[in-house]
């Protein structure tokens, strides 16, 4: 395997609360290749925001280590290595679609020119073009968060996080989007980690499918998923699809004692 | 649009109604005595015109006002002291100063406390005790602390005015700079923006809503701060010292007046910044 962009090792994180601590993470190794596409599922409360912003330096672990390039998720920060993308949309809603998309270009300092060319290139990408000078609320829910994902792409980030961000969405758009998503993926190759609940989004984009268990948050299986750089949604329907689906069923099945 | 003036005119008109009623009914006791000493006995129609062309009525009627209104601005030099637009000119002067500096200390002492938890703690419940001395006690002592320094006329007026001002422009503004959520926090911080970038590209476009509500209110507390400022010192100039001279003398068409006149100075500089706020509003992409 190439150098890991991202490596961890016995990563723990404790969270401190009034009512006592919580154990977020407990004991997670995970090796990430470059150009990877990985898939964190499990139940809510296994720790998958937590262990993404670990990565992101949004949260600081308690034991263990974790190194994005060699680095600490700090540097690689302040290197602007991350695009992250969250459930929201998280647009600034004085800002035109452009404007928004523009935003991390402008606080690192791009020039105006290289600014609007880069936004609108990225906005083409996720075929939003002719929306730049729209607002955010002039957009459906699918369209903002395909802006917001332009958005965290402008700036060519060496690792795209994604926490659940189509979770919000409907079915139908939810498919076409992660059509979208795996054909810029493939067009970039950029390692992406990305966060879900739904087991075929899960199989439909990773190389590799990473299961956690909640209480206390750790990793129950890692699933090889490689199905191919050509996929149709139709994909979804082959007995090799619904095969490793039924494995990172079984997986979330045996990391969780169904106690709901 | 005319679907939604009607409406307000004809409210409008009921009040107006109950104005001249009530001037009738107010001024009814004085006319009557002064006719029966004079051994007159006029008729109704003959009483209700007397009740409201009185010279130093209890309530004068509109027309009074409208009348006192014209004559004490359009017919009237300026420059004559007994130019209302004169007296106007004075009070909004000290009020638009105190305004401007209220606002500068409000939105600064918001500044600060957003950035500097300690200040929060520490200046917070001195800030909203300072807004529970009445401001009616306060001007005298400042004005008079302050005109034994050698500082009179405007400045005092001012102080005191944005004394009034500072308060609203300060609670809309920390309310305003906190007002973006953590998702956008957490995005300016995986971009590593510095603490100014978040300032001018997160929080200050994200307060600017609440900065107008905070205006709006200070703009015509900073009115009633100056008026207020020119009660104690026998002002000779302003609105203030219009309503004291007023009540010295019994003139209530005057004292009338001037408070018609302080209500259109603040409905219209209210208004201004309403305008302002909308356009404002429009750049930044609100809804039409
Ligand atoms: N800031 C925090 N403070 C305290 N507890 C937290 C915090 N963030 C998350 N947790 C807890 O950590 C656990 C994992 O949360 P999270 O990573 O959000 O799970 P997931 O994203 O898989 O649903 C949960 O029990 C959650 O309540
Ligand atoms: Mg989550």
């Amino acid at each position: 395997m190439a150098e890991p962009v991202i490596a961890t090792r016995d990563l723990s994180l404790v969270f401190t609360t009034r009512d006592g601590p919580v154990q977020a993470l407990s004991n997670v190794n995970l090796d990430i290749a470059p150009g990877e596409f990985i898939s964190l599922i499990g139940p809510s409360g296994c720790g998958k925001t937590t262990l993404l912003r670990v990565i992101a330096d949004l949260e600081r672990a308690t034991g263990g280590s974790i190194a994005v390039n060699g680095r600490t998720p700090e540097q690689a920060r302040l290197a602007r290595d991350y695009g992250y993308v969250f459930q929201a949309p998280a647009l600034l809603p004085w800002r035109t679609i452009l404007g928004n998309v523009q935003l991390p270009l402008e606080i690192m300092g791009i020039s105006r020119e290289e600014r609007a060319a880069r936004a609108k290139a990225q906005l083409a990408l996720v075929n939003l073009a002719g929306f730049e000078r729209k607002f955010p609320w002039q957009l459906s829910g699918g369209m903002q968060q395909r802006a917001s994902i332009a958005r965290a792409l402008a700036f060519e980030p060496k690792l795209l996080l994604m926490d659940e961000p189509f979770g919000a969405l409907d079915e139908i758009v939810r498919d076409h989007l992660n059509e979208q998503l795996l054909k810029l993926w493939s067009a970039t190759r950029k390692t992406v980690v990305f966060v879900t609940h739904s087991i075929p989004e899960a199989v439909f984009l990773s190389t590799r499918i990473v299961v956690m268990s909640p209480r206390p948050g750790r990793i129950t299986d890692i699933v090889d998923c490689d199905l191919g750089p050509d996929r149709p949604l139709e994909i979804r329907e082959t007995p090799e699809f619904l095969r490793i689906a039924q494995r990172v069923r079984e997986g979330l099945r045996a990391g969780h004692s169904y106690d709901v | 649009m005319s679907r939604s003036i009607l409406p307000v005119l004809t409210i409008c008109a009921g009040l107006v109604l109950l104005w001249y009623g009530g001037a009738i009914w107010m001024n009814w006791q004085v006319v009557a005595d002064t006719q029966a000493r004079a051994g007159a006995t006029p008729g109704l129609m003959e009483m209700v015109r007397l009740t409201l062309n009185h010279a130093r009525p209890l309530l004068p009627a509109p027309h009074q006002i409208l009348d006192e209104l014209w004559r004490s601005t359009a017919t009237l030099p300026v420059t004559s002291r007994r130019s209302l637009v004169h007296h106007a000119w004075v009070t909004l002067s000290a009020a638009l100063l105190g305004f401007g500096m209220g606002t500068a200390f409000g939105v600064l002492l918001a500044v600060a406390v957003v950035h500097i938890r300690a200040l929060e703690r520490s200046l917070m419940p001195w800030i909203v005790a300072s807004q529970a001395v009445p401001v009616l006690a306060l001007a005298p002592i400042v004005i008079v602390a302050l005109g034994a320094m050698g500082l009179e006329g405007l400045l005092p007026k001012a102080i005191i005015a944005a004394y009034l001002c500072f308060f609203p422009i300060a609670i809309g503004m920390v309310k305003g700079l906190r007002a973006p959520d953590a998702t956008a926090r957490d995005l300016m911080r995986t971009w590593s923006a510095t603490q100014a970038q978040v300032f001018w590209k997160l929080r200050l476009p994200a307060s600017l809503p609440f900065l107008f509500a905070g205006l709006k209110v200070a703009m015509a507390a900073a009115v009633v701060g100056a008026i207020v400022a020119e009660l104690p010192a026998g002002a000779q100039a302003g609105l203030g010292a219009r309503l004291l001279a007023g009540s010295y003398f019994g003139q209530t068409i005057q004292i009338w007046a001037a408070l018609v006149a302080a209500a259109i100075l603040s409905a219209t500089l209210v208004g201004l910044l309403g305008a302002a706020e909308r356009l404002v509003a429009r750049r930044m992409g609100a809804r039409a």
